[in-house]
């Protein structure tokens, strides 16, 4: 059973070297092991920031709050630490690193994040197969790391790394945008793979329902300026689909 | 001495009655000997960027070239190996030396190797030349000579210590091929500064790979001409600068004939307190030629503070019909997105590091067709990036 808490948590972007703007302005939640939290909320909203914050990016800073993990401080971990811990994001926009191979990038964070090096053949029949289970070509493999991806491919790839990873909590940035519906569908099974087999914490980014169609939330969060400013059941979503975000949104902001 | 022609490269005279003009700036003399140059301060255009202090004296030479070199050559059947006078005919024949130290080089030496591979001849393994240094300075020149339809590939390593300048002419026949791949892996302390001068004939393909990795300071200048059309050159460089160290690499081609290809890329890193690398890439596209296709690239990633990069693409072009002609350099710190990426994925920092160093260099490692060299290339770096960790 594990515990993932968001306490009070406020967060800047960095701009430019003296330019700073508040992104996040106090954001409680709390994901226990097995449940699904859908955050949705319009554009802008700070979404995207309360992941890239959680997971270290560095055009990011916390200024107040914490992050816990079964009671130990995430925020006080480095970037690596927090992925070895069991804090996974998979990204919005999925990095580019050109000339390290998908499968020297796979192997070594496997191997960091397992703690030892997985044995190659066993290793390649998993990648292999986690790999078929997304319909990915097992060409990728040998291209550089999201190397002239498409914007499907990419994230497809974050999924096979979720499921290869088996986080404990996962944070998944609008992994839903920009995918077909056969892309959506494939995406959202390997969701459901990786929370049934390893009963993963999922939290959920997205601006649209169409996912949770697949992806069954137990909770619904909507974010708005910089905090959660409402939670319910599956039920929330179905009333943001019909009414929009609107009424969280302060006019003229 | 042998008498040299390239079209852009030659003074002509100046249609107006001004008398002698270069048609290009960017290369406006050569000489084999060394009193046609003045002894240089280090202000002028092509020391400018050299640490002339660091030049054990050899822009100003006055003694006896006292060093020694334990040189093993290997070469295939089928394949000459020759050591002969200054009075070979077949010597400086690819290119003029074109700055004092070269021309010193080519005034001094005593002995030459000349390399041989005859007309048709593919050569079924690499030609190696491993030269360590045992101190001192020398002076010297090494000829490759592909003839007509000929295939090889060359393998040079310097290592140890010294002095070294000098002169690598290369001929590549009509329709024949060659790789070259020059690897400077001298001890901190060594000095080299030598010129590649190449002549590629008529549907010929010359490959030159430069890895330098050691010394302290190293200055190459690899420079391209053609003697028929269809010529294809393709250079590329590799340089990892530590602690102090100068890599200086200086290309130059001169597309004096049409329907000739070149392509230059060159990559760098620095990781080291005063650090320094310069890439000089010069493409001239000559007066009257037509169908000339040319890019030229370089790129430098800063790994820590206190380093200096000097990257000066040039391309001069004296017609309206390029069938293309580029370049491109950018020079900055490792992405700190890329570092993010892959530490988000459990990867150590120092760990994340190395995989984008390897993948930064593997496109110019993949050059060399040797799978040896390659790891033993990428094991140097990875200890250069290890050395400020």
């Amino acid at each position: 059973m594990t515990k993932f808490e968001i306490r009070g948590l406020r967060a800047d972007v960095l701009i430019g070297e003296d330019e700073r703007r508040e992104i996040l302005k106090g954001v409680d939640l709390t994901i226990n092991s097995g449940e699904t939290h859908a955050i949705m909320g319009p554009n802008g909203s700070g979404k995207s920031t309360l992941a890239y914050a959680i997971a270290g990016h560095p055009r990011y800073e916390i200024t107040e709050g914490e992050v816990l993990l079964d009671g130990e401080n995430v925020l006080d971990m480095e970037v690596d630490e927090r992925a070895r811990a069991g804090v996974f994001l998979a990204m919005q926009y999925p990095v580019e690193v050109p000339g390290v191979s998908m499968s020297n990038f796979l192997r070594s964070s496997v191997t960091s994040v397992r703690g030892e090096a997985p044995k190659l053949r066993q290793f390649s029949k998993e990648l292999q197969g986690a790999m078929k289970n997304l319909s990915i070509d097992s060409s990728f493999a040998a291209r550089g790391v999201n190397e002239g991806f498409s914007g499907g491919e990419k994230k497809r790839h974050e999924i096979l790394q979720l499921e290869l990873l088996k986080p404990k909590v996962a944070i998944l940035d609008e992994t839903d945008s920009g995918l077909d519906v056969d892309a959506l569908k494939v995406v959202s099974e390997g969701i459901n793979r990786a929370h049934t087999a390893s009963d993963l914490g999922v939290m959920l980014i997205t601006h649209y329902t169409r996912i949770l169609n697949y992806v069954k939330p137990d909770f619904v969060h909507v974010f708005a300026e910089g905090r959660i400013a409402e939670s319910g059941g599956p039920e929330l979503a179905q009333v943001l689909e019909s009414e929009g975000y609107e009424r969280f949104v302060k006019a003229g902001a | 001495m042998v008498k040299l022609t390239t079209t852009n490269t030659e003074p002509k005279a100046h249609s107006h009655g001004l008398g002698q003009i270069p048609v290009s700036k960017l290369d406006t003399h050569g000489s084999h000997d060394v009193n046609d140059f003045p002894v240089p301060n280090g202000r002028e255009e092509e020391w400018r960027f050299t640490p002339m202090r660091r030049l054990k004296k050899l822009h100003d030479w006055k003694g006896e070239a006292d060093g020694t070199d334990e040189t093993v050559v290997d070469a295939p059947e089928g394949v000459t190996v020759e050591q002969v006078g200054r009075d070979d005919e077949r010597l400086g024949t690819a290119g003029l030396p074109v700055d004092r130290v070269i021309a010193q080089a080519y005034s001094a030496f005593e002995q030459a190797t000349v390399v041989t591979v005859p007309r048709s001849l593919v050569a079924d393994k690499a030609i190696t030349i491993d030269r360590k240094g045992l101190g001192g300075t020398a002076f010297e020149q090494l000829v490759i000579d592909v003839q007509p339809m000929a295939e090889a590939t060359v393998i040079i390593t310097n290592t140890g210590t010294g002095v070294r300048a000098g002169n690598l002419d290369v001929h590549v026949g009509e329709g024949a091929k060659l790789n070259l791949v020059s690897l400077q892996e001298w001890d901190e302390d060594a000095v080299e500064v030598s010129q590649h001068n190449a002549r590629v004939a008529k549907d010929a393909s010359f490959k030159s790979v430069i890895i330098t990795l050691g010394g302290d300071l190293v200055r190459l200048s690899p420079r391209v001409s053609y003697t028929g059309r269809g010529g294809n050159a393709e250079l590329y460089g590799l340089y990892f600068a530590g602690d102090k160290q100068h890599h200086e690499h200086r290309s130059l081609i001169d597309h004096n004939l049409s329907h000739t290809r070149s392509r230059v890329d060159y990559k760098g890193a620095l990781n080291g307190s005063g650090a320094h690398t310069v890439w000089i890439g010069d493409v001239i596209i000559g007066e009257g030629t037509e169908g000339t296709d040319s890019y030229e690239h370089n790129r430098n990633l800063q790994l820590s503070d206190d380093t200096r990069v000097d990257s000066v693409p040039n391309l001069e072009i004296f017609t309206g019909e390029v069938q293309g002609a580029g370049h491109a350099s950018a020079s900055g710190r490792l992405d700190d997105i890329h570092l993010f990426y892959l530490r988000s994925r459990g990867i150590p920092e120092e760990e994340a590091r190395r995989l984008i160093i390897r993948g930064y260099f593997l496109d110019i490692v993949n050059r060399i067709d040797d799978e040896d060299l390659r790891e033993r290339v990428m094991e140097k770096v990875e200890q250069k990036l290890a050395a400020h960790e």
